[in-house]
């Protein structure tokens, strides 16, 4: 027993103790959410029936955990392999991503014990009915993928098999995002005439998955630089400016594409009309794609600084746009007739909280497991004992 | 055919006889909070009256017609679209649309996700928030009556013919008839709104005085995404088989990672 324990770690260091004790606040007004209902511990009302959680822990969960469907693409599929450090904690970010936006979900519908009705009661007219399905199969997929590195460590018999499946979960797992980051933004698309016409458009679904895409390289830098002081381990220079050029590149082409959006909308005269929906509007694009776009091919990506500072406009870029999208872009319609929502405290409590815990999780997983400074090397052969027990129990 | 029904909005004399009659058929139980606002404080509740034991409302508007003051009273309600933003929306089918019109809702197929509320054009499914098991609210158009050739509960007490129940073909063109005849707006709301809604009104005061929403699209919402609902899966199939191309492809004599 004594090697068993030796496999084993989690320090515990003061950040991780706030992110305990957050988590525990959360988990309590999460169990009285359950007990008194939404009503009891949101500001949501029937003007606003979407408010920070779908916001923060649905669309920008999903959009910043887009970081391991580009970075599976960049690395297995396309084989850049200079980009191979990160490959595992990029794709660790998303499942625990994932799991945050599960969980989210489940406390944020009414009818939390019902939420399988749409495997069995297809609403296939729906956006978000592929948007279920494509998240819980994602979810799995990446729960799969994430087994094949546990097998290196803990039920060593079953590493073969998992890692045969590999090209098929890779595969999967960039398919299926690719739908549902789309789709994401398609959700909006049916809100014709309440959405404010700087944000709708036909593009919302490209628009949608294009910022999850780079919006990616801004999270692996920033989560690369958190993780690498926690665990003295950095992510070289080249590696992380090769893969904020690829996130600026896209972003060129987010930016071609909303100019030419604005220019058949005709939403110029909007945009810079400079009123508080126009300047939320510019803020987004000017902070968080132009400035990034100018840093990435300009000698500042050759430093850490200048790469951080790229991964906060970039993450903040995203995180503006999306909550442009559901509180400054919805809010003129829904607040036409004295409409009004600003999240409760129990509600960001929530949304930290889940937070917290994917941040525990990521530091429990990346200290027990192959993760950051995974080399490719394998796992000791000689999976199973002569008894039939996994090495792990020995 | 769907059925509907006219409303003639200068015939109303906000006696509310309608809103009392849902809550009977319907078994609707009174919410203290909601008992004391009179017509006027309906209208300008940004709900215009509909909460979720309300699912219909008279709203008093003051106005003015050719100088001289007109009362008018508008009944809200679910308007049963002819194909509904909320029922496309709806990814567990809680919500379906009758053959005979009703707009109706399910909660043993809801999860609580309120799409529908974001997604329909005149802001009418409520949600109780108030409540630990939650459902969505929203009249159903007393579906039972219709199938049964009965006008809805509401209809069928009106007193002053505010309320006419019929085949919507017929009563587009009784609408039709009505503007000729009494000088009213010529607009019949619910004739292209949203792509066709079975509640029907016609008035003679303009109708953006009373908040109706004029400026909504004459496209039935679901046709927004059924395009891209319906390319999806191709489209992901084809992604998909692109990618292990793409794989095979970029893997071919190299040693696989890790």
């Amino acid at each position: 027993m004594e090697t068993t324990r030796r496999r084993w770690s989690f320090k515990i260091t003061p950040i991780r103790l706030v992110f305990m004790a957050i988590a525990v606040l959360a988990i309590l007004i999460i169990l009285i959410r359950f007990i008194l209902g939404l009503g009891a511990i949101t500001n949501l009302n029937d003007q606003w029936p979407w408010g920070l959680w779908i916001a923060f822990d649905v669309l920008l969960g999903v959009a910043l955990a887009g970081g391991g469907y580009g970075t599976v693409l960049i690395v297995y599929i396309l084989r850049r392999d200079k980009y191979y450090p990160v490959a595992r904690s990029a794709m660790l970010t998303s499942l625990l991503g994932y799991v945050i936006v599960v969980l989210g979900l489940l406390i944020e519908v009414g009818q939390w014990f019902n939420f399988w009705r749409p495997f069995v009661s297809w609403g296939y007219d729906s956006a978000l009915f592929e948007v279920f399905w494509c998240i819980s199969m994602y979810t799995l997929v990446q729960v799969i993928e994430f087994c094949e590195i546990a097998t290196e460590k803990v039920f060593r018999g079953f590493h073969k098999y998992l890692k045969k499946a590999m090209p098929v979960l890779l595969v999967l797992g960039i398919a299926i995002p690719t739908l549902h980051q789309s789709t994401l933004g398609e959700l909006f698309y049916m809100m014709v005439g309440k959405l404010d016409i700087l944000w709708w458009s036909v593009l919302l679904p490209p628009f949608f998955l294009l910022s999850s895409f780079f919006v990616g390289p801004g999270m692996i830098v920033l989560e690369t630089s958190l993780s690498g002081k926690a665990f003295h381990h950095q992510v070289e220079v080249p590696v992380l400016r090769g893969l904020v050029r690829i996130s600026a590149s896209v972003m060129i082409l987010y930016l071609l594409l909303k100019i030419a959006d604005m220019a058949v909308k005709g939403t110029f005269a909007k945009a810079f009309a400079l009123d508080f929906t126009s300047i939320m509007f510019l803020a987004e694009l000017v902070f968080g794609v132009l400035i990034p776009i100018f840093i990435a091919f300009s000698s500042a990506a050759n430093t850490r600084k200048g790469l951080i500072l790229f991964g906060m406009l970039d993450v903040g870029g995203v995180i503006l746009n999306r909550f442009n999208v559901v509180f400054t872009g919805l809010g003129g319609y829904l607040n036409q007739y004295g409409g009004h929502y600003f999240p409760a405290w129990t509600e960001f409590a929530v949304s930290a909280g889940l937070v917290s815990i994917a941040c525990l999780l990521y530091l429990f997983i990346t200290e027990n497991f192959s993760i950051i400074d995974h080399r490719g090397a394998e796992p000791v052969k000689g999976v199973m004992t002569e008894h039939g027990k996994y090495a792990f129990f020995k | 055919m769907t059925k509907g029904v006219l409303v003639d909005i200068p015939k109303c004399l906000g006696c509310e006889s309608c809103s009392v009659a849902c809550k009977l058929w319907n078994d609707l139980s009174w919410d203290p909070e909601q008992k004391v606002k009179t017509a006027k404080d309906r209208a300008k509740e940004p709900n215009k009256g509909l909460w979720p034991n309300d699912w219909t409302s008279i709203n008093f508007y003051g106005l003015e017609k050719e100088g001289s003051p007109a009362w008018r009273f508008v009944k809200t309600q679910c308007l049963h679209c002819e194909e509904p933003a909320c029922v496309s929306a709806c990814f567990s089918k809680a919500l379906q649309k009758l053959p005979e019109g009703p707009v109706i809702y399910d909660q043993n197929l809801c999860v609580g996700c309120r799409y529908c509320m974001l997604a329909c054009p005149f802001n009418i499914p409520k949600f109780q928030w108030k409540k630990v098991i939650p459902g969505i609210r929203k009249c159903q158009m007393c579906p039972t009556r219709i199938s049964n050739g009965e006008a809805p509960a509401c209809t069928s007490v009106c007193p002053t013919g505010a309320l006419t129940f019929g085949e919507r073909e017929e009563l587009l063109a009784e609408a039709k008839k009505r503007i000729k005849e009494n000088g009213y707006i010529d607009r019949i709301f619910g004739e292209k709104e949203a792509g066709g809604t079975g509640w029907l009104y016609i008035s003679d005061v303009p109708f953006e005085q009373m908040d109706f929403r004029t400026d909504v699209t004459t496209k039935p919402l679901p046709s927004y995404t059924e395009e891209y609902m319906k390319v999806t899966p191709i489209v992901g199939v084809s992604w998909a088989a692109i990618l292990a191309g793409l794989y095979v492809y970029f893997n071919k004599g190299k040693e696989p990672l890790e």
